[in-house]
């Protein structure tokens, strides 16, 4: 009984750190792309995108997961998307309530929530299949791996396209900032880049198994093993 | 008349919706290995759209001014709906057509780029022919980027690439430069570029 505890509380875990590295949803899956490049032009704006999808993705991955057995198989797609929009919806409102800047400066990005493949794609492929807490726990993985793409695309692009960070000046007066960072191109060359990153990373992490990268990344040494 | 060709000029290509918005990227990486599935993939897309900004004139005008909250969910429902009621329609009607476009049309029915320009059209307060326009506009943006994508591609399959920058990693850098030279039709009109 208590090993069946324990082996549990490992497979949770284990379902909570694989969307930030193995499964990354951005760098991995290259989900959910509209978002990790439209509204990444500064980190503040990234990290605003980042939890508003947090929100949504736990609600109703939960909710989901509590229904799994109502739901009858031939329309789960219109149910899922329908709790998503209500997420979404509820989201929208929220910030333009609290955080009317960011709000303004999304546009009607915070609404095309509910089109990004990685929601609709996690209810499909986990909550509807596993019960709440492993549900939670895949949603609030993932949805930190994505959270964490986005700061990283959003952080690269406002230090070379603004020449700050969080609005804070880095440089000084006299850098002058990569215009382009910030423009549309900016985004697909950021996001490009940051791939390929990745992928030399994970095939440095392959080659030498053993030790390496793992004492700095837990999550990678996890995830990696598999 | 003048605005009308804005709307369009706009739609299509100064705020390209793959390549300035970031919207339909998912069929964009994903279909566009061959040039004639990127042609027809584009059509479908020109036709999901005409029927979205349909419906979603339709909607603010007579639903949704009584119920604003409804907007997300009567969207997607609406537009899953009827697109799936056309397809059915040609189904019977041309089945040529729908051998030609069918196999695209769930694909697309939900994708970012159709809510995209319901939300746009709303936004702006486009009334109906404006918001045709703008779909017409949207939808051969959409072919035009498809369509320059899947050739790069083509083209690409024979180019000596480093193995890591291989696959998605190329096809963001292209689509980077791709936006790149896009952005030289915000000269187009002049004093009005770019903000469409």
């Amino acid at each position: 009984m208590a090993d069946e505890k324990t082996a549990s509380d490992v497979r949770n875990v284990d379902e909570l750190v694989k969307g930030l590295w193995r499964d990354n949803p951005v760098f991995i899956a290259v989900l959910g792309l509209c978002p990790a490049l439209a509204v990444t032009n500064s980190l503040e704006n990234a990290l605003v995108m980042g939890l508003a999808t947090t929100f949504v993705l736990v609600g109703s991955s939960t909710l989901v997961s509590l229904l799994r057995k109502g739901i009858p198989k031939q329309v789960r797609i219109s149910i899922y998307i329908i709790i998503i929009a209500s997420f979404v919806t509820t989201v929208d409102f929220l910030l333009a309530a609290f955080a009317p800047t960011a709000h303004k400066a999304m546009g009607a990005f915070i609404a095309l929530i509910v089109v990004n493949c990685l929601i609709l794609g996690r209810q499909e492929a986990f909550a509807s299949k596993h019960s709440v807490v492993p549900a939670m726990a895949d949603a609030a993985g993932m949805s930190g791996g994505f959270t964490l793409a986005l700061a990283m695309i959003g952080a690269v692009r406002e230090i070379l396209g603004s020449g700050t960070l969080l609005g804070f000046s880095l440089f000084g007066e006299s850098f002058e900032p990569w215009v382009i960072m910030i423009l549309p191109p900016g985004g697909f060359l950021t996001l490009g880049l940051l791939l390929v990153i990745f992928a030399w990373v994970k095939k440095r992490f392959e080659e030498r198994q053993p030790g390496g990268l793992g004492a700095t990344e837990p999550a990678a040494a996890k995830g990696g093993v598999a | 008349m003048e605005n009308m060709v804005f709307i369009f000029a706009s739609a299509c290509l100064i705020n390209n919706f793959t390549l300035t918005y970031f919207l339909g990227l998912c069929p964009f990486f994903g279909v566009t290995g061959r040039l004639d599935t990127a042609f027809r993939l584009g059509l479908a897309n020109v036709f999901v759209l005409t029927i979205t900004s349909l419906a979603a004139w339709g909607l603010n005008t007579y639903v949704l001014p009584s119920a604003p909250y409804l907007r997300l969910i009567s969207f997607i429902v609406v537009i899953a709906s009827t697109v799936q009621f056309v397809e059915m329609a040609i189904k019977k009607a041309s089945p040529a057509l729908f051998r030609a476009l069918g196999i695209f049309l769930p694909l697309i029915t939900t994708n970012c780029a159709i809510l995209g320009l319901a939300l746009f059209q709303t936004n702006r307060g486009y009334d109906l022919l404006e918001g045709l326009i703008y779909a017409w506009g949207a939808g051969l943006g959409l072919t035009i980027a498809l369509v320059i994508m899947a050739g790069l591609r083509e083209e690409n399959e024979l180019a000596k690439v480093p193995d890591l920058v291989k696959g998605t990693a190329m096809s963001f850098f292209v689509a980077g430069i791709l936006s790149m030279a896009f952005m030289g039709f915000a000269g187009l009109f002049h004093g009005s570029g770019g903000s469409g």
